[in-house]
């Protein structure tokens, strides 16, 4: 169908990733007593980058395969 | 609740992409099987995970939670005993006719296999229950942001009511699909922290164990052979007959809203895998949704400190309470997600039923396609409107899944038995389909009736709605069976594609092993019988 739904969940995921892992760095700790302690927003946004990578790397080479 | 800038931007950032997947494909809505069904060109993975996004609604997310927290794990009925054996039946068996048969939808297979009088009543019922559905994402939508930040209920409503409206309107069933594929994973990146923070919070399985007010809450199976024992007050016979099997494999195999992403496939054996491969995460979804709901009711077993009196927060709840702003922003908009890829579902199945079946057959037949294209915009801004007026509506129930048990027990229930008759009985005569039908609805009216008057009663409404499509299936059945003892059969070359015995068995020999969907469909229901076991 052209567009290649891989390619906007990518950025998406990689935006967040990146999102949540500055903010949780330079918050406040203190914030993090409601999850229990766990820099959830350092752990998880990493998740979030390395997803966002995986599918946009999966985009970018199925278009360069399709192009002659 | 306890949102900032942060939070916001990252739901900002989900509007923006949400609206652009509809921009980016609106110059691709050429002709109307464009707009509905997406061209049926769509890969296996995609309309796969769309089939179960579709379905991830307010009733999976929020309703299931409550339900968690209301019953207990008994709620791993909807999944492990009802939806993942059903998918795995529509995949292997019923698609072939969907798919094969060339219908643009349900009601249109009903009109091929019975007559047109079938057709219309489905397409009737099912217009109007999808609608009043439709409404009920609004609704969860609305209340969960009036309750977190504040927002009034009206104007989250009409909010997010538009966005919806805004893609499909450009996009047509492939940005439905596409926003589906991107909202099923939001939706788990969202809730997955959830599980975990949640299980750590009560000391993991033995210590949630402990936590709960009622041991049942605990069991699956263990509490169902007396009605007397387990929180619903139902007993296995009206859950492994009710649930697991009419309300199941009547939504599951005839709910147009999920079977047209299997038509939307770009093949036969993607249309067979689509509910396949949406049967993995499903699997797995109550990690996501029961678990939360069993932690809510754990930390606040009176219900009404953190629940506040309603078990529908539970799910809100938790997010508040265990989030910190940045992964409460990823939260918000999972929810968010989740009621959009379910109002989407009900807006893109509604739109095409009501163009093809309804307006094309019976009020303007014989117009260019493109004529029909428009109808099909048109329908979408008047689903979304109607949708709104419902959302009001639903303000009455307290619990948001027994309305929509209610709503699926008067249509999809009798439903099931025109089916399974219609595609595995050659004799069903074309009569035969619409009387049983229209018996099985007014059956379950009937029912209604006498279960709102109390003049019959049960210990939960959710019992009362299992026993209704128990009687609404049954009556179909029955008269459908009684009408074809005297009515003519039809001939049987008119039924080729149709009928179970009459058509060619779609030959996978030459698939790899893990694309066969036999094949599958036994893995994944070896996998749930394992899951059943280990929360017996």
């Amino acid at each position: 169908m052209g567009l290649d739904i891989r390619l906007p969940i990518g950025i998406i995921f990689t935006l967040y990733g990146l999102i949540l892992m500055v903010f949780g760095l330079l918050t406040d700790p203190a914030i993090f007593e409601r999850s229990l302690n766990v820099n959830i927003d350092l752990w998880w946004g990493a998740a979030m980058l390395v997803f966002g990578l995986f599918m946009g790397g999966l985009a970018l080479r199925a278009s360069r395969q399709n192009r002659p | 609740m306890h949102p900032q800038f942060v939070d916001y931007a990252i739901i900002a950032i989900y509007f923006v992409f949400v609206l652009g997947i509809g921009f980016a494909l609106r110059g691709r809505m050429k002709t109307s099987e464009d707009f509905f069904l997406s061209g049926r060109s769509i890969p296996g993975w995609i309309t796969g995970l769309a089939f179960m996004s579709a379905n991830l609604g307010a009733l999976e997310v929020m309703g299931h939670a409550a339900n968690a927290a209301k019953y207990g794990m008994f709620v791993n009925h909807f999944y492990w005993l009802a939806a993942i054996p059903a998918m795995c039946f529509v995949g292997v068996f019923m698609m072939p006719f969907y798919y094969g048969s060339k219908v643009r939808s349900v009601p249109e297979y009903l009109r091929k296999r019975y007559d047109e009088k079938t057709r219309t009543l489905n397409a009737l019922s099912f217009a109007v229950m999808t609608l009043l559905v439709s409404g009920v994402d609004l609704y969860a939508m609305a209340i969960l942001f009036q309750r977190l930040i504040n927002w009034p209920f009206w104007s989250s409503v009409v909010a997010s009511a538009l966005v919806v409206a805004i893609y499909i309107y450009l996009g047509g069933l492939t940005s439905s699909i596409y926003n589906e594929v991107l909202q099923f994973f939001l939706i788990v990146f969202g809730f997955l922290p959830l599980a975990v923070l949640g299980l750590k919070a009560v000391g993991g399985f033995a210590g949630l164990e402990a936590k709960l007010p009622n041991p049942g809450y605990a069991h699956t199976w263990a509490n169902i052979w007396e009605a007397g024992q387990n929180p619903m007050g139902i007993n296995w016979f009206g859950t492994i007959f009710g649930l697991g099997f009419v309300l199941s494999f009547g939504y599951w195999c005839t709910d147009f809203l999920v079977i047209q992403r299997g038509l939307a496939a770009k093949d036969m054996p993607a249309a067979q895998r689509t509910p396949l491969i949406a049967a993995v995460p499903k699997m797995f979804f109550p990690l996501m949704v029961i678990l939360p709901g069993l932690v809510a009711i754990s930390l606040d077993p009176t219900t009404t400190q953190l629940l506040g009196g309603r078990y529908d927060n539970a799910l809100p709840a938790m997010l508040g309470k265990f989030y910190p702003s940045g992964l409460l922003g990823i939260g918000l908009t999972a929810l968010l997600a989740s009621f959009m890829s379910g109002m989407a579902g009900n807006v893109t199945a509604f739109n095409t039923v009501w163009t093809f079946d309804i307006y094309q057959t019976h009020i303007n037949p014989g117009k260019p396609d493109s004529h029909y294209l428009k109808m099909g915009r048109l329908a979408t801004v008047f689903a979304v409107s109607v949708g709104i007026a419902t959302a009001f509506i639903v303000l009455r129930f307290n619990n948001l899944m027994d309305y929509l048990q209610l709503l699926f027990a008067f249509f999809n229930a009798p439903l099931f038995g025109t089916f399974l008759l219609g595609m595995f009985w050659k004799r069903t005569s074309a009569h035969s389909g619409f009387w049983g039908l229209l018996s099985g609805i007014l059956a379950a009216v009937a029912h209604y009736t006498l279960y709102h008057y109390r003049v019959i009663t049960y210990p939960s409404d959710m019992a009362a709605n299992f026993y209704q499509a128990i009687v609404a299936f049954v009556v179909c059945f029955v008269v459908t069976v009684v009408v074809t003892l005297f009515t003519e059969p039809r001939k049987e070359e008119e039924l080729v594609g149709l009928v179970y015995s009459l058509t060619p068995k779609p030959r996978n020999q030459d698939l790899p092993w893990y694309e066969r969907p036999g094949i599958l469909a036994v893995g994944i229901l070896a996998i749930c019988v394992v899951l059943n076991i280990i929360f017996w």
